[in-house]
Parts: C-alpha cells; sequence; structure tokens
C-alpha cells in the first residue's frame, strides 16, 4: 500500500505495473499514467467541467483561450526552499532534515530521517536515531540544537541567524528530491517564474508551466493574474501517523490588493481560478469568516467533495489518481466519476501525473 | 517609484558605486541586500550602514556563477522581503591592464560576458516574474560609454556592456504594460578602484565621487516619469535629488 498520505506532491507507483506507470483505477478499466518530466513549456491541459459534463485535452499553452477576459488567476508567489540538509547527530549517525516551514528567525521546523538519501522512497527510508531535547545536530556548517522533538518531528535552534543562516542555509540546503531521478534536482528546477519569498518546502509546481509566455498571454486576453504568499509544506514524512495529519498548518498572507482583484472580478462576472491547492487552502483560509480578509494567517483547512467553495471557482492542479488524498480534494470541484474519465483522457493521450508533469483544469 | 520601505539588491556592493547605492539605498529608508564576491569587505559595509541607522544585509556569492543565481535570490528574498529594486552594478573588466580585443583570450571574453551579462540576465529572470506579478518594480543595470564608444582596449567590458544596453532594451519591451521598468545608466567617470584599474593615470580630482552619482541614479529610479522603461540614461548629466 503506498505510504505517503498528503499527495500535494505525492509520487508513487503502484506495484505490479511496468516501468513506473501508476495506475488510475476505474471501473473495471485502469487507465495508466506516464510519470516522466515534461518541459514546462510542453505541458499539456485536461480541461474538465465543474457544472458542464465535459473532459477535453489541449496544450497549457493555450490556457488565455480557455479562460475569459474578466477571469483572475491567483498563484502561490513561494519560492522553494533548499529543504533537505544532510548531517550528522552528536553520535556522528547520518540523517536528513527535511524543512517542512519557513525559517522563523533562527528557528527551523521540519522532520528528520536516518541513513540513505532521495534514492530511497521516503516511505522506505529507515528512521532517524532517537532525537531528543538538547541533542546537537549539524548539517554543514550549519549548527543546531533541538529544542523540540516528537518522533521524526523537530524543531530546532540554528546557532547563527539572519545574514549567517541564510548563506549557510544555502550553501548546505537542496531541494527535496525525488526517489526516482537518477541526478539530483537543481534549485532552479523547482521555481516557478514568479517566485518571491523562501516558504515553501516543496515546490509549488500547478504554476510550474506558467511561462512568462502564458503569463502575458492571460494578461493579453484581458485576464488578471494576482499573488498570495503560501508556505506549502513536506508531502511525505515517511511516517504513517504524521503522515495521515498531512497537509499540516501553513502560514499564508494575503495581500490587500489580492483581495480586492478578488472582489474586482467577483464583482464583473469573472472567475477566480486558483493556480494549486495551496492557493485554494490560502484563500478560503482567508475567508473562513465569511468575507475575504487581507493579511497573514495559518490555513488548518482540509478540502474534500463536502466542502463549498465560498472563494474559489477553478483550479489548475497536477494529475492526481484515485487514491491519492489529493484527488479527494479535486473532487471539492467536481464529481469523482468525471474527474476520472480527465484522467482516462488523459491516460489515453500519455499525459504524465508527475510533479513536473502535465496539468487539468477544473472550471 | 517611493525608495522608502523598498526591498532593494544591489551586486558589486561591497566599493565604488555599489556601496554609495547601497548606502544611499539604506539612507532613504529600503531594506537593501548587499551581494558581492569578498564576505570580508561586504561585512564591513554591511556594519557600517547599519551603524547609521539603516537596514542592510550581506550575501556572499559571485554574479558570474550559474548555480549562485537562486541563492542570491533565496537569501535575499528571505533577508528583505519582496524586491522592488535590483541594481545589477557588479562587472569585470577582464585581464588588466587592459589589452585590446585582438590579444584578448577567447575565455577572458567568456569570463567577462558571464559577469557583465549572463549574469545579470540570470537574475533578472528570477526577480522580474515576482515584480510583474505585483505591478511594480526597477531593474538597473549599470552601463557605461564604452558600450556606446569603440574604444581599444576596452573590447571585453565595452562588449559586454552593448550587449548589456541591448538586453535592457528588449526586457523593456517584452514588460512593457507590467509595471516592471528596465533602465540602462552611464554612471560616467567616477574615482573608483575599477577605474583606476583600467587607467591609472587618472587624475582622481577630475573624476566624480560614486555617492553623487550613487543619487542621481536613485533620483532615476524615483521619477517614473521621466526615467521610463527601455531608456538608457546618462547619470552625470542627472538632477540629483539630495
Amino acid at each position: 500500500m503506498i505510504a505517503r498520505a498528503y499527495s500535494r506532491h505525492a509520487m508513487r507507483t503502484l506495484p505490479g505495473l511496468p516501468g513506473g506507470v501508476r495506475a488510475a483505477r476505474t471501473n473495471g478499466s485502469p487507465p495508466t499514467l506516464r510519470t516522466d518530466e515534461v518541459s514546462r513549456h510542453a505541458v499539456r491541459l485536461v480541461s474538465i467541467g465543474r457544472t458542464d459534463d465535459t473532459v477535453s485535452l489541449g496544450r497549457f499553452a493555450d490556457l488565455p483561450t480557455l479562460l475569459r477576459a474578466g477571469d483572475l488567476v491567483v498563484v502561490n508567489d513561494a519560492a522553494t526552499l533548499p529543504a533537505s540538509l544532510f548531517g550528522c547527530t552528536q553520535a556522528n549517525e547520518p540523517i536528513e532534515l527535511r524543512l517542512a516551514a519557513p525559517v522563523d528567525g533562527s528557528r527551523l521546523i521540519g522532520v528528520v530521517f536516518g541513513a540513505g538519501d532521495y534514492h530511497t522512497r521516503t516511505e522506505h527510508r529507515p528512521p532517524p536515531p532517537p532525537i531528543v531535547m538538547g541533542d546537537v545536530l549539524a548539517f554543514g556548517t550549519l549548527v543546531t540544537t533541538v529544542v523540540v522533538a516528537a518522533g521524526r518531528r523537530v524543531e530546532l535552534i540554528a546557532n547563527a541567524a539572519g545574514d549567517a543562516l541564510w548563506q549557510v542555509l544555502y550553501a548546505a540546503g537542496a531541494p527535496v528530491q525525488y526517489a526516482h531521478r537518477t541526478e539530483a534536482l537543481p534549485l532552479y528546477s523547482v521555481q516557478t517564474a514568479y517566485a518571491a519569498r523562501p516558504w515553501s518546502a516543496e515546490m509549488p509546481s500547478a504554476g510550474r508551466p506558467l511561462t512568462w509566455d502564458v503569463l502575458l498571454g492571460l494578461r493579453r486576453a484581458g485576464i488578471d493574474i494576482a499573488t498570495l504568499t503560501h508556505a506549502a509544506g513536506l508531502s511525505s514524512t515517511g511516517d504513517d501517523a504524521l503522515d495521515r495529519a498531512l497537509p499540516w498548518p501553513e502560514r499564508y498572507e494575503v495581500p490587500r490588493r489580492t483581495v480586492e482583484q478578488v472582489h474586482a472580478a467577483h464583482a464583473r462576472g469573472g472567475r477566480v481560478i486558483a493556480v494549486g491547492t495551496t492557493v485554494v487552502r490560502a484563500l478560503e483560509s482567508a475567508a473562513n469568516t465569511g468575507a475575504l480578509v487581507a493579511g497573514s494567517g495559518v490555513a488548518t483547512l482540509r478540502l474534500d467533495a463536502a466542502y463549498a467553495l465560498r472563494i474559489v471557482d477553478g483550479l489548475i492542479s497536477g494529475l492526481h489518481v484515485p487514491g491519492e488524498s489529493h484527488f479527494e480534494l479535486l473532487s471539492a470541484f467536481a464529481p469523482r466519476e468525471r474527474l476520472q474519465r480527465g484522467l482516462q483522457l488523459a491516460a489515453m493521450h500519455g499525459l504524465s501525473s508527475h510533479e513536473l508533469g502535465d496539468s487539468c483544469l477544473l472550471l | 517609484m517611493n525608495i522608502t520601505g523598498q526591498g532593494a539588491l544591489v551586486t558589486g556592493a561591497s566599493r565604488g558605486l555599489g556601496r554609495a547605492l547601497a548606502e544611499e539605498l539604506a539612507a532613504r529608508g529600503a531594506r537593501v541586500a548587499l551581494v558581492a564576491r569578498d564576505p570580508r569587505p561586504l561585512g564591513d559595509v554591511v556594519a557600517s550602514i547599519r551603524a547609521a541607522g539603516g537596514i542592510a544585509h550581506a550575501i556572499a556569492a559571485d554574479i558570474a556563477d550559474k548555480d549562485a543565481t537562486h541563492r542570491i535570490a533565496g537569501q535575499a528574498h528571505g533577508l528583505v522581503g519582496d524586491i522592488g529594486v535590483a541594481i545589477h552594478n557588479a562587472s569585470s573588466l577582464g585581464p588588466t591592464p587592459l589589452r585590446l580585443l585582438l590579444d584578448t583570450e577567447c575565455e577572458d571574453l567568456a569570463a567577462v560576458l558571464e559577469a557583465n551579462l549572463v549574469g545579470p540576465f540570470r537574475l533578472t529572470k528570477v526577480l522580474a516574474g515576482a515584480m510583474a506579478l505585483r505591478g511594480s518594480g526597477t531593474i538597473v543595470h549599470v552601463s557605461s560609454d564604452a558600450a556606446v564608444e569603440a574604444y581599444p582596449r576596452w573590447g571585453a567590458y565595452g562588449v559586454s556592456k552593448a550587449a548589456q544596453d541591448h538586453l535592457s532594451r528588449i526586457l523593456a519591451a517584452e514588460l512593457a504594460g507590467t509595471g516592471v521598468r528596465i533602465l540602462a545608466v552611464d554612471p560616467g567617470e567616477m574615482d573608483t578602484v575599477m577605474h583606476a584599474a583600467a587607467i591609472p593615470e587618472a587624475d582622481p580630482a577630475t573624476l566624480q565621487r560614486p555617492i553623487d552619482v550613487a543619487r542621481r541614479i536613485i533620483a532615476m529610479i524615483e521619477d517614473d516619469a521621466k526615467a521610463q522603461s527601455g531608456a538608457r540614461l546618462a547619470a552625470p548629466s542627472w538632477e540629483a535629488v539630495s
């Protein structure tokens, strides 16, 4: 069975299928999706109607023609942290720390893994050696003291802050990696074209195919674009109990300008299209009192078929198969049966469900 | 554009014009990320800006290093938040004493292009997206009259600066309507270490002070109406606001 509970990025292969193919099981006919990376310029897009019973296939680059003038596209501008740090305990046992949240002063919050590297799937990585408060964990020149330890989830205080902490973090860290790759992903390959503050533990990957060409095309077509910042966390901790609680509460910030853009879009009859589930979580959390409020907060919202969306009208996402929690999340936007037909169309045309793969539009 | 409260990034900020730009931006209330290769003089400049009450942060990195691009952008955003102003000031003359272009090794030309053209291009690509979606930002390329005049012995540098001027114009055309301004600024001759390396015989008394040029460049950044995107501006003839 699959160990990764929260599949915003979950990359899984099902046993018994050849060549890293994963299955979208429908009634008796399991369509299979490719799991290879796709150039951000060549991403394809499955459109799935929210209210009309249609599924269709196109190019992501044609997104401006799939939306209407007056619509608003909202993106998560969080840059991806070099969240994976290899180091060792005081007893010289090898460990990996994966940051799960933005750097907060000299405090680092994350999950510790035992020996090994990204070539081993997260769920198969050995647990870390026992870690208790007061332990010293060193990652290159970054030396930290454990102040909170709850199993493999830790909070650490670094021996540096400010300029020095950021310098050693970017020197010692690398992006969280994917098990199936032979070579490590460099930092540039996990950034969107509009990345700003480094808040995300893993890439807000729904925005990866938003090239400048698409962004400028949206503007030319009279489609507005707004930003917010949401600290996308880890997709997997390798621990079943922790995974079941994913996504953890995540910090977000919605600018006043974005609130105004959302109101203006709705006032003119436009639709608000979230790029990625982090944007849905941020906008719906920022509106949990009824009206959308600017400012920062912590998203605790869980989305599923029963959730009634207040702000968001549509979603751009990667492709996700039944059995992943992300698929359940997509069911807040369209009936499961229609989602599955969309996946079948994707499978028929060889689309990829990799987090750096193809996309879907639920609108 | 009002400088106060902006996040700003300046490359080549440990000395000369870059230092003066960082000092002046901080004095006007910007939060400034200073980038330079050598951490020691960089730390001294940051300390002196902080001592004067400004907000300054050090990022030790080489703009010519491809792998440093996202490190610089990530550290800068982590330290100063959203970036509204980026000044590409770092540049390389290539080997000094300056050689004829015909005597320049191709590796030396490539290294100069990497520092003066490709590095700024990479960093702009990383910084401009967030600026465009926020609808505001200014990116300045520090140019030179060597970009326009064909001075013998200034070949590698002149070629890089001419290409950088055109980079500015094309970026400005592509970013039209987004709220991101791209400026190329010829600072004129200044009393700096770089100038001394290029023209050791120059009389410093005849050269501009970097701080005076920095004030004029910041006046350009603040004057959206007069300093329009895509323009190539000359600092010596620009009125400084002191």
